[in-house]
């Protein structure tokens, strides 16, 4: 039984190889099948696997040792607990999914066999990250969907912004892993061993040690959990390394719900969750844990109000969802986070596929104030993303409205020192969302149609590859949250009990009219979100364009992102680049290194020339010198 | 005393191993220059056979000892008490490999790019690969000093005569740099022959204790010739003119097995032999690996030449390399031995690359290039799992060298560890900036039409994929090699015992 574990991630891993070697000549339009079929077993197994861990098994074993060096060992292993299990079902349902929707979005795309090689890569590489059960093989996983991101948003290599983009988004997550990797290093040095196991149950013991660290006295775990945060800041896209994932949007679509929503995205709140233990043990960490995650979701939600390009807002959306994950996972709560991170899965990789959808009848078009009155054209899609938009909203009953309110009633009323702050801030932030999603709705779907005729002749609804994906997604968005409805409105909180033995369980301190009101808050600034849309968009059509000429400063800070790309332009790469072509090779290597290189020869040259002028061939010259010379000879000796 | 167990295979494998490329180059010598086939073959032949003979040590090597195996000793110059020794211990034996598998892919890369001289050339590549196998046997120090400027000829003659249009500049500057380097070490090599009684043998002159003083010395005079070698900052700047002048069978050679004899004189002589002086010098040496792997990265990012910014990349990753050795732990140590045979299978694999497109565009501007993936897809593949392993992406060799050197270094100094991990980041800036700018895009007049890799070029290429996955996803195949050898070389290092007060002065002023 054990065995059949592997399963899940080899057969996409098999599937990569198959369709990476056989594809070009002689798969072709076939490669879906070779992809899908695999993520479909590794499906199958994860469920029988959620079985087994339900009924009480966990597993963790060894495959082979992997390397071996002096006293650190470390194996390719798997750890199958509650966390993995629910990583393992959110990985495997939007993947396959998304295989399957690829198959229509994708049709006829002359890079078809290897667009689902990547995804299989992808598939694989993700399934080993939450798998693992060391911090080696987690790192091997986080480089290997960092390396599958890259090949996919820059899959359309031609483009300049495309490759751009993909290079960005491994450059920026390298930063990142520099941290990550010097955490995994004092984790090594500290605990003698990376497997999570010892790791986690020996950190109690050094809670009050502090270490000396680049010639400061920290403490140890505080440090261990920031560097390792720093991973998550990258790979999740929090400030100051987001930058990456709007730009992510120059892949496939598939791949933007995939990939840059469901789950790759999600690695750092899963870093962050398994890391609970460590976390756990430094007020400090998760003070910076959920301030981060509150003010990036803050700012990208800032951001996406007046973002034009359908893909963006949604991209915005993520980052602000993912600082909700942190946010929560930073007072402590890391389940709230974690179901957060599950039902967005659904309804934001629901939002992009039906984003891909719009595309698609689009004829590739992005920008919503070019779209308009699409639900008529195109109601499967329309309904489907409403839904959708509902549940990031908050509108109680779907599944955004449980996770959310959860993450919001544990931040009011946990233990956390900065609880209240980030509550405020995650309520501001739900106006917000509400806000930007049904402007996104309205914009699109409602109203006069503002493009071409041409594209507006084109408007179709997709085919069935595309739209059934989209239902299935549909169901999760709205019923994915009620495994965790809690027990103030009557349900089981099952999700919480479930999660309990891996993530612990917070209790919030507070009565139940706290409780009530926390909620009906979030409820309240949701639905006013939607309301002051469709006031702004619907109803009063033309008052946008007057706010934005009223606050045009602010305006152009917002669709300008803040201007942080301008400014790591300026403060990074620039610098770095003259550096190295006016300082290294101009000065160092040119004038400094090579003048002595060159200057020893020279020297001697010039000595041995001076020298050349003694021997004269005339003997008198010769002579004198020798006179001289025994003169010389017979002072320094009658002197003595 | 002597720490070496019997050739237990029967033949003298060491000795046929550098005694058959020169066959071959002996055998070349007859052929009529005009037969260009005969001799592209008899070169393909011979360096296949040596290579299958190189197998067997591979086979047949002992990981569970630290002793020194396959060993020949034959008296030689009796009256200086040269002896002809070889053997081979944890720290060799995969270099020996090394060499013999890149000569063949040098052989095959050369077949259509060498259009003149060719018996000339291919002798050139066969006595070097006898060369550099005499290097890596060598328990005699004299023997390896002449094998080591043995090595200097013909590659000269490599850069000097089948080299790009400035060759004969940057022949005579790798030239003069190697030799200024060699000849300190020379001078070591005596000191120490005298010292130790009037021996050459490397196993005797290791079992000796020297004063630290005289250590201190020797290690400067072997630092000259060492480093030169690898190249270590600030002498590497003969490195990058060599690359780019250098045919592409040069390159290769140049990048995979020459400069890996640096560290690993290092690894044989400076570590065991001056113990204390490593251990005091370390800091310096640890120093100067960061300021190489970052100064080579940063350069990188500023090159327009293909071959240069690949010149300049080997710099920071044997940056890497001399921070693992001198982090004086196993990790480190284990970590540099493998990162010295991964960046030979990687640097190697990467010139072999650019001498493929080279020969169908005859540029190494960089400019130039654009949306190669999109002519030569199957190239573009290969080229992306070597710009990977460079970047040390997890499942590619460059990973598990690169984690463990970092993890020793950051053992032995938090500062060494951290500031080297700013080289991941380099790194993956300057390849991928160069993969896109070659590979992605808009495709450039130049290399529109090409023909994808020929089947020659293909088998050239698929040893070095098949070596990375392999060291990237069971390393151990190749780190068990070298565990017994290198706890040995580090009781040596660390268990001195009389590490002095003058260590400790040292070490105070370094701080």
């Amino acid at each position: 039984m054990m065995t059949s574990y592997a399963l899940i991630p080899f057969l996409p891993l098999a599937a990569f190889v198959i369709n990476i070697l056989f594809g070009r000549k002689y798969l072709k339009e076939n490669a879906h099948w070779v992809s899908i079929s695999a993520v479909a077993g590794s499906w199958v197994v994860a469920m029988m696997a959620l079985v087994d861990v339900y009924s009480g098994a966990k597993i963790n074993y060894d495959l082979y040792t992997w390397i071996l060096s002096g006293g650190f060992k470390v194996s390719v292993g798997f750890l199958i607990d509650q966390l993995t299990v629910v990583m393992l079902i959110v990985v495997t349902t939007c993947s396959l999914l998304i295989h399957i929707y690829s198959v229509g979005y994708m049709h006829g795309d002359p890079g078809y066999y290897r667009f689902f090689s990547y995804l299989s890569l992808f598939t694989f590489s993700m399934l080993m990250l939450v798998m693992a059960n060391n911090f080696l093989q987690l790192y091997f996983g986080w480089e290997g969907v960092g390396l599958c991101s890259y090949f996919l948003i820059g899959y359309y290599f031609d483009k300049k912004s495309a490759s751009d983009a993909g290079k960005k988004a491994f450059i920026v997550n390298r930063f990142g892993d520099f941290g990550f990797g010097i955490g995994i290093f004092l984790i090594f040095l500290t605990f003698g061993n990376v497997y999570y196991e010892p790791v986690f149950s020996q950190a109690g013991s050094f809670a009050d040690t502090t270490v000396n660290f680049l010639g400061f006295d920290v403490h140890l775990m505080t440090l261990i959990a920031l560097l390792l945060f720093c991973g998550s800041i990258g790979k999740s896209a929090q400030m100051p390394l987001h930058v990456w994932l709007p730009d992510a949007m120059e892949g496939p679509t598939p791949v933007s719900a995939l990939i840059h929503a469901a789950t790759m995205v999600t690695a750092g709140v899963f870093l962050v969750a398994r890391c609970s233990p460590i976390f756990s043990l430094s007020e400090t960490a998760l003070m910076v844990v959920a301030l981060t995650g509150a003010i990036t979701s803050l700012f990208a939600a800032t951001i996406g109000l007046v973002q034009n390009d359908l893909k963006r807002i949604i991209a915005y959306s993520t980052i602000s969802q993912l600082g909700y994950m942190f946010l929560a996972c930073g007072v402590g709560a890391y389940t709230a986070g974690v179901f957060h991170l599950y039902t967005h899965a659904f309804f934001k990789a629901l939002l992009f596929l039906c984003a891909g959808s719009v595309m698609h009848a689009m004829g590739g078009e992005l920008n919503i104030q070019k779209m308009g009155n699409l639900k008529k054209y195109m109601p499967i899609t329309y309904m489907t993303m409403l839904i959708a938009s509902f549940s990031i909203a908050g509108i109680p009953g779907l599944a955004g409205f449980f996770s959310k309110d959860e993450i919001l009633w544990l931040a009011y009323s946990g233990p956390s020192s900065v609880g209240k702050f980030v509550w405020l801030i995650g309520t501001l932030v739900a106006f917000l969302t509400a806000f930007y999603s049904f402007r996104l709705i309205f914009l699109t779907f409602h109203g006069s149609f503002r493009g071409t005729h041409e594209q507006e002749h084109h408007l179709h609804e997709s085919p069935k590859s595309m739209t059934i994906p989209l239902m299935v997604l549909c169901v999760g968005a709205v019923a994915a949250g009620w495994v965790g409805i809690p027990h103030l409105v009557g349900g089981g909180a099952h999700f919480a009990e479930f999660m309990k033995p891996v993530l612990g369980h917070p209790e919030g301190h507070g009565t139940h009219a706290e409780e009530w009101m926390v909620m009906g808050i979030s409820v309240l600034v949701g639905l006013a979100g939607i309301g002051l849309a469709y006031f702004m968009y619907i109803l009063r059509p033309e008052l946008p364009a007057r706010i934005s000429q009223q606050f045009a400063a602010i305006h152009k800070v917002l669709s300008n992102k803040y201007y942080v790309d301008e400014l790591y332009d300026f403060i990074i790469i620039r610098p770095t680049i003259w550096i190295a072509k006016n300082v290294l090779i101009g000065v160092t290597d040119a004038r400094i290194i090579e003048a002595i290189v060159n200057g020893v020869p020279s020297a001697i040259a010039a000595f041995s020339s001076g020298l050349r002028k003694v021997q004269t061939g005339l003997m008198q010259h010769y002579a004198t010198i020798m006179a001289t010379g025994i003169l010389l000879i017979i002072a320094m000796m009658l002197l003595r | 005393m002597e720490q070496t167990i019997n050739n237990t295979l029967g033949f003298p494998i060491l000795s046929m191993l550098i005694c058959w490329p020169l066959v071959g180059a002996a055998f070349i010598l007859f052929i009529n220059r005009t037969n260009e086939k005969a001799i592209k073959m008899v070169s393909l032949l011979f360096s296949v056979a040596t290579f299958l003979l190189s197998i067997l040590l591979f086979t047949h090597f002992d990981k569970s000892t630290h002793m020194m195996q396959f060993v020949e000793r034959h008296a030689w110059i009796p009256y200086l008490n040269i002896n002809y020794h070889l053997g081979l211990d944890g720290i060799s034996v995969l270099f020996v490999l090394l060499s013999t598998l890149v000569t063949i892919l040098c052989v095959l890369i050369s077949w259509e790019s060498v259009r003149m001289k060719i018996k000339e050339f291919f002798i050139c590549l066969l006595v070097i690969e006898a060369a550099m196998i005499g290097v890596f046997c060598s328990l005699d120090f004299m023997l390896f000093y002449i094998f080591w400027e043995a090595m200097l000829i013909p590659m000269y003659l490599l850069i000097g005569v089948w080299g790009g249009p400035n060759r004969v500049y940057a022949a005579v500057k790798f030239f003069l740099f190697t030799l200024v380097g060699s000849v300190l070490m020379l001078v070591g090599i005596i000191v120490l022959y005298f010292y130790a009684g009037r021996t050459f043998n490397i196993l005797e002159l290791m079992t000796k204790a020297y004063p630290y003083k005289m250590q201190l010395m020797l290690f400067w005079a072997f630092f000259a010739a060492f480093a030169v070698k690898v190249p270590m900052f600030p002498v590497h700047t003969w490195l990058p003119d060599a690359h780019t002048e250098a045919p592409t069978a040069g390159s290769v050679i140049l990048a995979a097995v020459l400069i890996k004899m640096g560290a690993y004189g290092f690894l044989r002589f400076s570590l065991p032999l001056l113990p204390d002086a490593s251990r005091a010098m370390a800091p310096i040496m640890l120093a100067l690996s960061v300021i190489a792997i970052i100064y080579g990265g940063i350069i990188c990012l500023a090159q327009t030449d293909l071959k240069r910014l690949i010149a300049y990349s080997s710099v920071s990753h044997m940056g890497f390399v001399t921070l693992g050795i001198f982090a004086l732990n196993t990790q480190g140590v284990e970590g540099g031995i493998l990162q010295m045979l991964n960046h030979g299978i990687i640097t190697g694999a990467m010139f072999l690359s650019v001498g493929i497109i080279y020969e169908r565009t005859h540029t190494r501007v960089i400019a130039d290039y654009g949306g190669v993936a999109s002519v030569m897809p199957i190239y573009a593949s290969l080229f992306i799992v070597f710009t990977f392993a460079s970047v040390g992406l997890p499942a590619t060799n460059g990973f598990v060298g690169e984690f463990l050197i970092l993890l020793g270094g950051f053992k032995a100094s938090q500062w060494a560890g951290v500031l080297s991990a700013t080289g991941i980041i380099i790194g993956a800036g300057y390849m991928l900036w160069l993969y896109q700018r070659v590979f992605f895009m808009e495709t450039s007049p130049k290399v529109a039409g090409l023909q994808d890799v020929s089947t020659r070029e293909l088998i050239t290429l698929l040893p070095m994929v098949i070596l990375i996955f392999w060291i990237g996803i069971f390393p151990n195949t190749y780190l068990s090699f070298m565990h017994p050898t290198v706890q040995h070389l580090l009781e040596r290092v660390n268990g001195g015992g009389a590490p002095a007060v003058a260590v400790n002065s040292i070490m105070q002023i370094l701080k």
